[in-house]
């Protein structure tokens, strides 16, 4: 691994201390920008945000499927949103938001800026935060450690050799930015973290010049060296942070006065974006999510608690940063996505909150984006075990995908290197000015009969033909079996499935061919 | 290597975190165990030490230490003391509003709870916590006390009770260098612990999986290799740990057998099967005691506890070498010792391990080393325990420095702690970013230079008091010396020393010039041209060394 010969910067002649504002040191030491070797894929002025929202949430309470409500009635009642309440999307009547997303449901109705992703999640899924997290941060399979983040790998590849020799000419600013005193895992490169952290654009320091060792060969030494390129790198990155910064003032009076972390943490963003950073990502975050109990208030309505106070949030905080966008005119360059680390059991537990879980849906913002809903309605069992999970529809990492593709303009086989496997796209963005119909998907319609069932059932699916997989999964979402993987002829057909092992309870089925998956469940009795 | 192949070594990896890390990639490991260090006692052993299991290092405090013998010096380390510092007090009236319950600068923690105080009571815990740490004796608690609170992470923000934030405290304290069996059980039933993973709504009607999941996974077994219990495993301790309830008129929690599941709790194989039958009536807070002494007799406890003290008192990174040589050994003195945390620390601290160089001056400085290590460094005077005000808030100001810096005692993260103890691969690397780094030197400067005023009370360096009592201040060249090394854990750079000796010299070439200034103040205090000379030239000559990036290690 040779990439990393740091930044060696001439120092001795420079070191004397200088004083400026008081007692702080800065050296006048030249480092001669040196252009980039290398030849380097041209890339396109897209900036992406991404949302964290942490703690993992429950999805079945934020995108309610509306033609569940009985089964889901029955599984959380002492949680569940009057079907009145709930804002019903537009062209999608059974489905609609949590009452508290009024600013996501304009973006969606009115604005044609909001896409949706039903049940996102991923194999054999994980229920520790701290796990879950990290899998959706590095976009590793269920059972992969990977310690650089999906982000990280697309700066890597797009900025070769960062922080050697930059910044450039090319790109004068950070490649990332992570609002709030921490940088986030997802910017972890190969190597060296690709982001750089900000709380307040307009206040930093100047630090004593100091030449970084390029060969640690000790702990200590290896310390030293990271402390020393923080220190380099936010000297070089300051002054551009605090001109974008300064260059432009917030247009949108939506944002929330008091209260609102997120909220401020987009209107930060907005400016450094408007402000003319050419920097490609920005990471915010806000946290709460683990509604273990007292998620929607005991009086006063489902529709308000803890839970609506957090999408009052997100929604106040997207929907102003698009206004703000817009204002600014930088709208178009931008397109932002929500992701919490999982989603919650579909039934509530008695302390008015629910359990981990497995998948949530995902929300894709930006004017570039198909204005559609992504997916079926999850499908609720009669009777919910206290265990049950939502079952995936798509895989966390199709989004990452189609966003690499869609948006940033990679290849899919540059695509398939960042994710480090090919996933099939979804179609999130607007390409090439049409918009992808996936209602002329090639799965039209899949049942079982008979369900319940005992020691066997017969799954029936209408197809237009290609290549098609059939999967089993457990209440939980870990992968039973593979039933089918193979070309179907156009048509409908029917399979056989032989269930003598399996205990009782209830079982998903998930036809997949290509970005088109459709889902349903059945009970072994 | 290129990338992708570099990727691949990882992911080929299977699902193996701590304790098999990715090995430290450095070509140099340090191969040292367990066997007690016989070497050298000078003074990078001896700050070494100090460093490691202090917040910084006072000058006495080397003087003191260096003049045992390292045994001495590490059992002296290890006796802590057994009585409770007094409780937080009230120094939070304000004009406007008068705690009703408490009179100023009592103790609030026998007072009813209050819905109207809580805030401002739970922030005087954290004050009251950073000048315990301020105050610290020259012993291991403060940072074993911090180490728990790690382990055991809580936070007050969603505990919300006053009282429980301040007894989880208490509790971390009492058992900070006891058993370590006796802690789970405690901490299990500790009533801020059972508001903060839901515990005390954990009945049977709705079994809450909160806390069955964290103490498996976060506090005794870890997600290790070798950690293989289940998500069946989480749901059977789940309905063990059923009927516990807080009872906010005594601030203690008890059994409510009618809460209780009395169904049969079956384990897997992972827990060789463990069977606890179900109990009715008060019996069945007995469970309990089963599920500890299930967790308890898995050889994987010890290895995850001994893997974290590791991590907190020498370094990150725990490569096959360390776990062999250290780790494995440490859990066996821990499990030999039934859980006694002591002889572990024992052990570790003086080993030829610790003692290696390659293990020192390699942890980046947490906010709270970096901020109560300032402060007891440089020895900076706080008010009186009488003025509680202006004692209070100028503890206030260093807990909020360390919180903005990432480290907000009382509230974590998350129930993981802060991710520099677990998050690779950066670990401690974590704390230091474009953000958190020029908030440390910002705060180094200002409390050396103009210092932070608040009432009618300064906080700020006196870098003559601080200066006098380095030893051979008079020599430049001697005081250079003497304050790099308590200053620095490692030899500074070549450039370093001429800057500082131009500096204090005032760009002169002859020593006599400090030597002359600094004689003719220590002689007469009240001599104002020398005094301020003295004064400027250190200010200068101090903050150059707090500017340099090795007092970001430790």
């Amino acid at each position: 691994m040779k990439r990393k010969s740091f930044i060696k910067r001439t120092a001795a002649a420079s070191l004397l201390p200088v004083f400026i504002n008081g007692l702080t040191f800065r050296s006048y030491a030249n480092s001669p920008l040196l252009r980039l070797l290398a030849a380097k894929a041209a890339l396109n002025d897209k900036v992406l945000v991404l949302v964290q929202l942490n703690g993992g949430n429950d999805g079945l309470n934020t995108l309610i499927p509306l033609d569940q409500y009985t089964n889901l009635t029955a599984a959380r009642s002492n949680i569940m949103i009057q079907d009145t309440k709930v804002l019903k999307l537009k062209g999608y009547e059974k489905t609609g938001l949590h009452p508290a997303m009024t600013g996501m449901l304009n973006l969606f109705n009115n604005e044609s800026s909001l896409n949706v992703i039903q049940a996102v999640g991923y194999p054999s899924p994980n229920f520790s935060h701290f796990r879950a997290t990290d899998i959706w941060l590095s976009a590793s399979d269920s059972n992969q450690i990977i310690n650089s983040g999906w982000l990280g790998r697309y700066l890597d590849d797009a900025y070769p050799g960062f922080p050697n020799n930059y910044p450039n000419t090319d790109m004068p600013d950070p490649l990332a930015i992570s609002i709030g005193g921490v940088v986030s895992q997802a910017l972890q490169g190969p190597e060296v973290n690709m982001g750089m952290a900000i709380s307040n654009p307009t206040s930093f320091y100047n630090f004593a010049d100091s030449v970084v060792n390029p060969n640690p060969t000790t702990p200590a030494e290896k310390e030293l060296a990271y402390v020393r390129l923080v220190a380099q790198q936010t000297d070089k990155y300051a002054d551009s942070i605090k001109t974008a910064y300064n260059a432009v003032t917030t247009k949108s009076t939506m944002y929330a006065t008091t209260g609102n972390s997120l909220s401020d943490q987009l209107k930060i963003v907005a400016r450094l974006i408007a402000g003319g950073l050419k920097t490609k990502i920005y990471m915010v975050s806000l946290g709460g999510f683990d509604t273990h109990s007292n998620q929607v208030n005991t009086t006063g309505g489902t529709e308000t608690g803890a839970h609506a106070d957090l999408w009052s949030k997100v929604s106040v905080g997207i929907s102003a940063f698009m206004d703000d966008c817009k204002k600014l005119g930088v709208v178009d360059r931008v397109a932002g996505m929500t992701y919490s680390e999982f989603g919650r059991r579909i039934a509530s537990n008695a302390s008015l909150g629910t359990d981990h879980g497995a998948a949530g849906p995902s929300f894709v913002f930006g004017t570039k984006v198909n204005n559609t809903l992504i997916g079926s309605n999850p499908t609720i069992p009669g009777t919910v075990g206290a265990a049950d999970n939502v079952n995936m529809q798509y895989d966390f990492r199709q989004i990452y995908s189609s966003v690499l593709q869609q948006w940033f303009g990679l290849t899919k086989n540059e695509a398939a290197g960042v994710m480090l496997k090919d996933f099939d796209t979804l179609p999130i963005f607007k390409t090439t000015g049409s918009i992808t119909d996936i209602k002329k998907s090639n799965i039209s319609f899949v049942s079982n009969y008979p369900n319940p069932f005992e020691n066997s059932t017969t799954l029936k699916i209408q197809t237009t033909g290609g290549l098609t997989q059939v999967k089993i999964y457990d209440a939980i979402g870990n992968e039973v079996c593979t039933l089918v993987n193979k070309i179907l002829s156009s048509g409908t057909h029917e399979i056989l499935y032989e269930t003598h092992n399996l205990t009782s309870g209830n079982y998903y089925y998930s036809v997949i061919s290509g970005s088109n998956r459709l889902n349903g469940v059945m009970l072994k009795k | 290597m290129h990338r992708r192949d570099f990727l691949h070594q990882l992911t080929s990896t299977a699902l193996a975190p701590s304790p098999a890390g990715k090995g430290r990639g450095l070509g140099q490991t340090p191969t040292t165990g367990l066997t007690p260090y016989s070497g050298n006692w000078g003074n990078a052993q001896v700050l070494h030490l100090l460093r490691r299991t202090l917040f910084g290092v006072k000058q006495s405090e080397l003087d003191t230490f260096k003049a045992m013998s390292m045994n001495n010096a590490v059992d002296a380390l290890l006796n802590v003391s057994t009585t409770q510092p007094s409780p937080p007090v009230n120094a939070y009236n304000s004009g406007t509003a008068t705690d009703p319950d408490v009179p100023a600068g009592q103790t609030w923690v026998n007072s009813p709870i209050s819905p109207n105080y809580s805030f401002q009571r739970r922030r005087s815990v954290k004050n009251w916590w950073t000048g315990l740490m301020i105050n610290q004796d020259s012993t291991i608690l403060e940072k074993m006390v911090l180490f728990w609170h790690n382990h055991f992470a809580t936070e007050s923000d969603t505990i919300q009770v006053e009282h429980y934030f301040y007894k989880n405290n208490v509790l971390c304290r009492q058992h900070a260098l006891g058993n370590f069996k006796t802690f789970v059980k405690d901490m299990t039933i500790d009533p801020g612990m059972l508001r903060y993973l839901n515990g005390y709504l954990n009945t049977k009607t709705a079994p809450d999986e909160n806390y069955a999941r964290e103490l498996q996974e976060l506090f005794t077994m870890g997600k290790g290799k070798d950690s293989k219990y289940t998500e069946d495993d989480v749901k059977a301790a789940a309905k063990v740990l059923t009927g516990w309830r807080v009872n906010n008129l005594n601030f203690s929690s008890y059994f409510d057998s009618t809460k209780h599941d009395t169904g049969n709790k079956q384990f897997s194989s992972f827990y060789n099967n463990t069977f606890i039958s179900g109990k009715s009536g008060a019996t069945g807070a007995n469970e309990t005691d089963e599920l500890i002494t299930m967790l308890f007799q898995q050889n994987e406890l010890a290895k995850f506890i001994c893997c974290k003290l590791y991590r907190w008192f020498v370094y990150y990174d725990i490569d096959a070498t360390v776990e062999t040589n250290v780790i494995e050994p440490l859990a066996t003195i821990f499990r030999n010792n039934n859980y006694e945390i002591k002889p572990v620390l024992a052990a570790l601290l003086k080993s030829q391990h610790f003692y290696d160089s390659l293990s020192m001056s390699c942890d980046i400085k947490s906010p709270l080393d970096f901020t109560v290590g300032f402060c007891r460094q440089f020895q900076i005077a706080f008010p009186p325990t009488s003025d509680y005000v202006n004692l209070f808030n100028h503890w206030a100001y260093l807990q909020s420095a360390a919180a903005i810096m990432q480290q907000d005692i009382g509230d974590p993260p998350n129930v993981a702690g802060w991710p520099a103890y677990y998050q690779e691969p950066q670990y401690f690397e974590i704390w230091i970013n474009s953000d958190t780094l020029p908030k440390r030197m910002a705060l180094a400067t200002q409390l050396l230079t103009s210092g932070y005023s608040k009432g009618s009370f300064k906080l700020i360096v006196d870098v003559l008091a601080f200066t006098a009592k380095i030893p051979n201040a008079s020599d430049p060249n001697k005081l250079i010396d003497n304050l790099l090394l308590l200053l620095l854990p490692m030899s500074a750079d070549s450039t370093v020393k001429p800057i500082l000796k131009s500096t204090l010299l005032n760009g002169q070439s002859s020593d006599y010039y400090w030597t002359d200034a600094w004689n003719a103040y220590v002689a007469n205090n009240n001599d104002t041209i020398n005094k301020n000379y003295c004064t400027n030239q250190l200010k200068l000559a101090l903050s150059y060394i707090l500017n340099l990036a090795e007092y970001q290690l430790n």
